[in-house]
């Protein structure tokens, strides 16, 4: 049985995404029996590429992915090499965990309801310091190069990559780099660039390369926060995917194919700049300079990064404040009273699709960690892991963009018969919770001290008496985190449960999003709240259970 | 024939000799292994118990009391093992941890009568229900000696086990392990770079040095 564990795995992540793009560059080329259309031609191409300004939502697609991962990785950057090892660092770090577990769209709407032209920043500085009584007709949200899209992204795109930056800094000797290049007259900021960085780079570059796929495809953000006229690449592909009117389906198709070249160029381009920056460096460290006064950009650095966070969680307690608000007049920087009258009026409509929600997260994440125990159990036994192939498997749906594949696979659903059905929503879950939940258990997992196995076996201990006796106890906590990651990505899921649902299935995220244009703030704050809350809910179980059941087990708080 | 034999047990790693052993360790005997760090003393320990990394090669049989047990799974050999660092397991009671090594075979209350007989052994009566956490250093070391005992092991491995305790609580421990060691009748191996280990156990010394 276990053996079977890592098959199937790789079955998951690698099986969706090319039965996806094989169903999606068939239609493409005209090719879709379903729809009684056998004749291979380049018609699809010709009417995408005749859409109005499709050249513009190429672009934004492009200078989004490239724009949010230069400015997230170069605040992650200068914030670490300036600041890793200190008090503040340390405790910056508390701080931004939770932001990880916050769904995308909630953090755009967070956003939103904080910088729009009637939001809440504005609403705090007037009519006092603006004068105005009436929202300003200025174009925050929705500017055309996607500025505002770029801010929400950067804002959570920080997060993921402090997280696997700080996993991968132990295999560094970051610290005693530090002391050698200080005491060679480099600033911190320097001397961790220079020596460091490289090697943490080579550990997360596939994480990088997930952001800027990530960002230049993501639909629910773009909807929220991204320009209109026009929309990015993906947004459009959306609509066209879910018209009513069958035949755009093959221009979606050549579409879908469009948004896959581009995240290719896109990450192309970073590529070249990578050997850039490298070449630079390489020439820094040639001529010795030293960057001693660094100061500024430390500060900076730190400034920024707060920033970011400040503007997330104010956002959070925006959409909570909505959720609950009464009579709201602008320019008015609190609401007049606060009511559960929102909460009431969505009441009926929402327990349906939360509970679709629920139901979702929970069967796939604990299918995917059920995989994963398989997978790393099986490692563990034969005592070597997988290279980097494995890993490269790993990452492949996270790099792949979503809207490339994942309308290929509605079709190859709908020729199953499986299409939107509540197992083929759980099925897509699990392709995007799958990675995210074995990367976030493998790093624990292995580095638990194998000596207790020794230990255990020379006692006599089978190897099953050893995983459930010694291993998963004491492994608990790891196990229980990862499993509050893999739901919070399934909550977080939007255009999957979009596509596969078929409209038919609506969570938490997909009623909020279609929402957003409606623009009532009160309801899309209710939804938006519950967004946020039930990941932090699986965090807080995943923190408290352990805590419950090894409350007199000292040795069981530092983590394993 | 009784006892642990070793016959031309060969380590290498990356195709480099570590060691290359042929020696016979009598029920009560004590063959002590030392040498620097890096010369692959605890790899010798990992092969006789069945968990060598696969990062290294190996050959050569291991006989315990006649039986030859070089290709049986680890947790069938019947070789208790000692770590510098005690590992109870940090999830369980101390209790729970000697219970855990206690054969299947015995069952019910007589399984408590054992852990309760070993723990009024080395002077912890009562410590049963405590978290292993809150023991002293030397409290810890001697759970975790009488765990591998309860166990019921045919031969017993040292893991430099003495190196992380206090210098006075050192030789009361070393002295303990050997003791029980004997009164068993175990063969053991003890792998070490402290000399007044070596002296203390006596008997048999291979001394490796870089080859």
């Amino acid at each position: 049985m276990l053996k079977s564990g890592p098959i199937l795995a790789i079955a998951i992540l690698l099986g969706p995404v090319l039965c996806g793009i094989i169903a999606t560059v068939l239609p493409a080329f005209g090719y879709l029996p379903v729809l009684g259309q056998h004749d291979f031609s380049f018609e699809a191409f010709q009417k995408l590429f005749q859409q109005p300004a499709i050249v513009t939502s190429i672009i934004l697609s492009l200078t989004t992915g490239l724009g949010t991962t230069f400015v997230a990785l170069a605040v992650v950057i200068a914030f670490v090499s300036g600041w890793y090892g200190t008090r503040s660092f340390a405790r910056l770090q508390h701080l931004i965990s939770p932001l990880l577990s916050v769904p995308h769209a909630a953090a755009a709407f967070g956003l939103a309801f904080l910088i729009a032209p009637s939001g809440f920043l504005i609403r705090l500085i007037s009519p006092w310091a603006t004068g105005v009584t009436r929202p300003p007709d200025v174009l925050i949200l929705q500017d055309p190069m996607g500025l505002a899209m770029m801010a929400g992204l950067v804002a959570k795109e920080i997060p993921f990559l402090l997280l696997v930056t700080l996993a991968a800094l132990p295999q560094t000797q970051a610290n005693q780099s530090r002391y050698v290049t200080q005491t060679l007259g480099y600033g911190a900021t320097a001397g961790f660039i220079l020596t460091t960085w490289p090697l943490v780079y080579r550990q997360i570059r596939l994480a990088v390369f997930a952001v800027i796929a990530y960002a230049a495809s993501v639909v629910d953000v773009a909807v929220i926060l991204g320009p209109s006229t026009p929309s990015t690449l993906s947004v459009r592909l959306t609509q066209w995917m879910s018209d009513p009117d069958i035949s755009l389906r093959f221009m979606a198709s050549a579409g879908a194919l469009l948004q896959l070249t581009t995240v290719i160029a896109t990450i192309a381009i970073w590529i070249v700049l990578e050997k850039i920056f490298a070449k630079l460096r390489n020439t820094i460290v040639s001529k010795g300079t030293r960057f001693a006064n660094d100061g500024v950009l430390r500060q900076a650095s730190l400034s920024v990064l707060v920033l970011f966070v400040v503007l997330v969680f104010a956002g959070l307690f925006v959409l909570a404040l909505w959720s609950l608000a009464g009579f709201w007049a602008f320019p008015n920087a609190l609401p007049q009273n606060l009511t559960l009258m929102n909460w009431t009026r969505v009441y009926p409509s929402i327990v349906s699709p939360l509970m679709t929600t629920l139901m979702t997260g929970l069967f796939a994440t604990a299918i995917a960690i059920l995989l994963s125990l398989a997978c790393l159990e099986r490692e563990t036994r034969a005592g070597h892991k997988g290279g980097s192939n494995a890993l490269f498997l790993i990452y492949l749906p996270l790099i792949v963009p979503q809207v490339s594949f994942v309308f290929g696979l509605q079709v190859f659903f709908l020729w199953l018969g499986l299409d939107a059905t509540w197992l083929a929503l759980v099925f897509v879950h699990l392709i995007f919770v799958l990675p995210y939940v074995f990367l976030s258990l493998s790093d624990p997992w292995r580095a638990w001290d194998k000596r207790y196995q020794f230990m255990a076996f020379g006692l006599g201990a089978s190897p099953n008496r050893v995983f459930w006796k010694v291993r998963l106890p004491m492994l608990l906590k790891p196990v229980l985190v990862a499993a509050a990651v893999g739901f919070a990505v399934s909550i977080g899921q939007y255009l999957p449960t979009v596509l596969i649902g078929a409209g038919r299935l609506p969570t938490i995220t997909t009623e909020a999003v279609a929402l957003a244009s409606g623009g009532n703030r009160r309801i899309v704050g209710v939804y938006a709240f519950l967004q946020m809350v039930l990941p932090f809910l699986a965090f807080a179980l995943a923190a408290g259970i352990p805590a419950l059941l090894f409350k007199n087990r000292k040795g069981m708080r530092a983590t394993p | 024939m009784t006892g642990l034999a070793l016959q031309n047990v060969q380590i290498s790693l990356q195709s480099k000799l570590l060691l290359d052993i042929t020696t016979t360790v009598e029920p009560g005997g004590t063959l002590t292994v030392m040498g620097p760090s890096g010369v692959g003393k605890s790899s010798l320990l990992a092969y006789i118990g069945g968990f060598l990394d696969p990062a290294f090669s190996a050959s050569g049989k291991v006989v315990l009391n006649g039986k030859d047990i070089t290709t049986l799974p680890p947790q069938s050999r019947g070789t208790g093992i000692l770590f510098q660092d005690p590992l109870l397991f940090p999830h369980m009671s101390v209790g729970e941890n000697l219970l855990f090594a206690v054969p299947q075979n015995i069952k019910g209350e007589e399984r408590v009568h054992h852990i309760e007989e070993a723990l009024a052994r080395v002077g912890l009566e009562g410590y049963s229900n405590r978290d292993p956490a809150t023991l002293s250093g030397g409290q810890k070391a001697r759970v975790a000696l009488m765990r591998v005992l309860l166990s019921q092991p045919s031969v017993l491995l040292l893991d430099e086990p003495f190196s992380k305790l206090d210098a006075d609580r050192r030789g009361q421990i070393r002295e303990l392990v050997f003791v029980e060691a004997k009164q068993q009748n175990l063969p053991t191996i003890l792998v070490t770079h402290d000399e007044d280990d070596a002296m203390a156990a006596g008997d048999q010394l291979i001394q490796l040095t870089q080859l």
